[in-house]
């Protein structure tokens, strides 16, 4: 696990083929469903071929995740006692509208864990938001356990619960990107953005991840593996971004060992807010192994 | 119990520890998997008093036939079925794949529900 979720790929739960292929991207988190791409008949032949390939076969240095079924369809139980056994780094709830939806899986999760003997605690939680009652209980959804650490917004059905058509500038999922995103940084977890469904559109996609990074996402939802570099890229900071954060630690150092008061770069005061940006862009630059060389170009 | 390792991707053998169970009935016909490449299509059909029959087409049968067969009759031994035919279609499918589509094509094939907690064992 790289400690990065810049980018989190959908990979069907039906077919043996893509889920092999999916291990060879460079999607940070490989999302294995067991929901929409599973045809009802195929419930049960996805959940073995799911449970086996997580927990046989692994794909090493990925963040693993386990879609299950809809919070009040027949297959969630099943879903629950296979996906929990196989050992993901997290199970994505989808649709979740409520807090107590969260407690009511926990308590599942947390019973199955004790049954198997795995650690209580180590299955975390991803929940999509993908209706307006959802955004609007995002907060609320966000803090519900402690084992939740991302929210992702699923914007079709969130724009068709809202009456909204979609459109590439997005300006229908803006409110909804908002309040999951406050969500996300009052409880401190991830927040993922929706996918950008124009898979011919690449461009369109930069455009659209030019919105995403400024909000402050932290990944994106992707469902084809062209979209994964391209995702990747937007989260990942800029050797300018990696430089400028150097140079404020640098001097924020300097100052303390100097005992002057205020810091000045660039002809402005280093502050708290730009202290942790900086220390986000390194850690980010870290985790994406930008900083092993220690080399730097131009500013 | 057999630990051995089934062969082509050097994973522990499904199960291995697991306890079997009394003999499984198969009561009709059941397929699971497709005949895209990296999977492997099954069928189970009841064998009543004629034990276990496994025919196999693959690619790959002269250098990974025993090794395929021997992931399905390790996945008949856990259900406990002791009367199958089992019609296995490769399409250079992993053992991992083997094991899903074998297993859920008995459990379909027996209209029975998979115990999970027998996972637990491993």
């Amino acid at each position: 696990m790289t400690g990065l979720m810049r980018s989190n790929l959908y990979v069907g739960g039906s077919s043996p083929g893509k889920m092999l292929d999916a291990r060879f991207y460079h999607e940070d988190c490989i999302v294995y469903d067991l929901e929409d791409s599973v045809s009802p008949e195929s419930k049960d032949a996805a959940r073995f071929l799911v449970y086996n390939a997580v927990r046989y076969h692994r794909p090493p240095g990925k963040y693993v995740i386990i879609r299950v079924n809809g919070l009040y369809s027949p297959w969630l139980a099943e879903d629950l006692e296979a996906a929990v056994r196989a050992r993901p780094d997290a199970i994505r709830l989808p649709k979740v509208e409520y807090a107590r939806e969260v407690l009511r899986v926990e308590e599942q999760i947390a019973a199955i864990e004790c049954t198997a003997g795995i650690p209580l605690g180590t299955t975390q939680l991803w929940c999509n938001i993908e209706s307006a009652l959802g955004a609007s209980n995002a907060r609320e959804i966000a803090g519900a356990s402690p084992r939740i650490t991302a929210l992702a917004l699923g914007a079709e059905d969130y724009t068709a619960s809202m009456g909204a058509l979609r459109s590439k500038a997005g300006w229908e999922i803006f409110y909804a990107r908002m309040q999951v995103l406050e969500a996300c940084r009052l409880a401190g977890i991830s927040a993922q953005d929706a996918v950008f469904s124009d898979l011919e559109d690449l461009e369109g996609l930069r455009e659209d991840l030019k919105t995403t990074r400024s909000l402050g996402f932290d990944g994106k939802t992707v469902v084809h593996p062209r979209q994964i570099d391209i995702v990747n890229a937007a989260f990942t900071p800029t050797e300018k971004e990696i430089h400028q954060a150097q140079r404020i630690m640098e001097a924020l150092i300097q100052g303390a060992q100097n005992h002057t008061g205020v810091v000045v770069v660039d002809g402005s005061m280093v502050d708290k807010p730009m202290e942790r940006r900086a220390r986000t862009v390194l850690a980010q630059a870290q985790a994406a192994g930008l900083l092993t060389g220690g080399e730097e170009d131009e500013g | 119990m057999n630990n051995q390792k089934a062969g082509r991707f050097a994973r522990p053998a499904f199960g291995a520890d697991m306890e079997e169970e009394d003999a499984m009935v198969l009561k009709k016909t059941a397929v699971a998997g497709t005949l895209e490449s990296s999977d492997v299509m099954v069928t189970v059909t009841p064998n009543p008093g004629r034990g276990v029959e496994i025919e196999l087409e693959s690619e790959v049968k002269a250098a990974f036939g025993a090794a395929i067969e021997a992931v399905a009759r390790r996945e008949l031994e856990l259900a406990g079925v002791e009367d199958a035919h089992l019609l296995l279609r490769d399409k250079g499918a992993l053992d991992c794949v083997i094991s899903a589509r074998v297993r859920c094509a008995l459990y379909r094939a027996a209209e029975a529900a998979y115990d999970w907690t027998r996972e637990d064992a491993l």
